[in-house]
């Protein structure tokens, strides 16, 4: 009963110092949201401004740029970690791993996946999206991002030791985007056609639990691979 | 033997081709000291972090208790300390906010920051940014840890960079009070220490 109650402190501990840590580097977290807006805005320019091009293009415009937001913020997901020690620090710590690096990769989907998919119907009336698909963008970006931010975490994991990661990351992680894509823009796309597809949620939400429940686990094995070289 | 805390058998560790240290063995009971002495670059820093299980390269057997750390992870991580070369603090965040994680996680929620800050000489700058604090009262800062942590064993790396005499006159009488509280305390340091018995393992003599 001890143990619980000390790993739940423990937990709470780590939410609370990352969301911290999040709030005070706020520029990491509009980062993402300012490249959505201001890609997005690129496509009617080099594209087309036809209304009907764009409602045509809006679902898969939308995801694309989501997806690539997400990667471009995982890479500092544990660097300022890494560099200070503080990442030995958590290696360290007697409880399981798992539970703190689920928290910590939680608290930044709070701070750039959630903001995403709140900010998505302005881009979404932006290029033309039909209103009617709009609730099904933002849950299957509510879905789709934590995913995404798991996937990222283990890429992040991985490279953090290195001095130039990015370009490993992406090779790393993109290809594990790409069936959240697929189902989270075919979910959107169902949408604007007018026909519900509950099945791409589903799947959409299948991809959130079992990221939620096993990611933490690569992470944290990741991590230790990476403080030891 | 039998009242030793920590035995550590057979340690063997190779890097880059190199065969840095072979065989080395020893044990350290409650109130003894141990410095690991050497030249640069001859792994005593690598066997400080194999030890507490940062890293893989040295290998050999390590006994907590007289059982296998292994078999005992969790207390062996809640009795042992690790103190790096890297002070762990986060820029953004102030010295309580630092030490309030460690002490939720480390500690079971239990410790005096307050005093804990004061002791090591930061009173007054428990709620200024880290990023704004210099090297030396980062250090200070981690080494707060040390207070405020329950562990039994404290494993240093260098503790006594960038601190001024005045810290390190603090931080000898640190060690002593753990020492004659019965804590052990395994260090790295090119500084000479002031306290009785202090044994030394060269590495060198292992190679």
């Amino acid at each position: 009963m001890m143990v619980r109650d000390s790993l739940w402190l423990g937990m709470l501990a780590t939410l609370r110092r990352e969301m911290t840590l999040l709030w005070r580097r706020k520029s990491d977290s509009l980062n993402p949201l300012l490249f959505l807006l201001m890609v997005s805005s690129l496509f009617p320019l080099g594209v087309s401004p036809a209304p009907d091009v764009l409602a045509l293009l809006s679902p898969g415009i939308i995801w694309v740029v989501a997806l690539l937001s997400c990667l471009l913020s995982t890479e500092s997901m544990f660097r300022s970690d890494f560099d200070d020690g503080a990442l030995e620090l958590m290696l360290l710590n007697p409880q399981p791993l798992y539970f703190h690096v689920m928290v910590k990769v939680l608290a930044h989907w709070c701070l750039t996946g959630i903001p995403l998919a709140i900010m998505a119907p302005v881009v979404a009336l932006m290029l033309n999206l039909p209103p009617a698909a709009i609730p099904v963008l933002m849950i299957s970006l509510l879905l789709g991002t934590l995913p995404l931010v798991f996937i990222g975490a283990i890429g992040a994991a991985l490279t953090v030791g290195l001095r130039r990661g990015g370009v490993l990351l992406s090779l790393i992680v993109l290809p594990l985007y790409v069936p959240v894509l697929i189902f989270g823009a075919d979910a959107v796309k169902r949408a604007a056609e007018g026909s519900f597809a509950p099945g791409q949620l589903a799947i959409l939400a299948a991809f959130f639990m079992l990221s939620f429940a096993l990611a933490p686990l690569a992470v944290a094995g990741a991590l230790k691979i990476s403080v030891d070289s | 033997m039998s009242d030793s805390l920590l035995n550590v058998e057979q340690f063997f560790c190779e890097r880059d081709d190199r065969v840095l240290f072979r065989d080395v063995s020893f044990s350290l009971a409650a109130g003894e000291i141990l410095q690991v002495v050497g030249h640069n670059g001859c792994g005593k820093t690598t066997l400080l972090r194999s030890l507490s299980g940062l890293s893989s390269y040295a290998v050999g057997d390590i006994f907590w208790r007289g059982k296998p750390y292994t078999d005992v992870m969790p207390d062996y991580r809640r009795e042992v300390l690790f103190h790096g070369h890297l002070a762990a603090v986060k820029h953004l965040l102030s010295p309580r906010e630092n030490l309030r994680w460690f002490v939720d996680i480390f500690c079971a929620g239990e410790g005096d920051i307050e005093s804990a800050l004061c002791e090591v000489g930061l009173r007054g700058y428990e709620d200024v940014p880290c990023g704004n604090l210099s090297a030396g009262q980062l250090r200070r800062v981690a080494l707060a840890r040390l207070l405020l942590s329950p562990a039994v064993l404290w494993v240093l790396d260098e503790p006594f960079t960038a601190i001024d005499v005045h810290g390190i006159s603090m931080l000898q009488g640190m060690l002593q009070r753990h020492l004659a509280g019965g804590g052990a305390i395994l260090l790295t340091s090119h500084q000479q220490i002031d306290i009785a018995d202090v044994r030394s393992l060269n590495l060198e003599l292992y190679k």
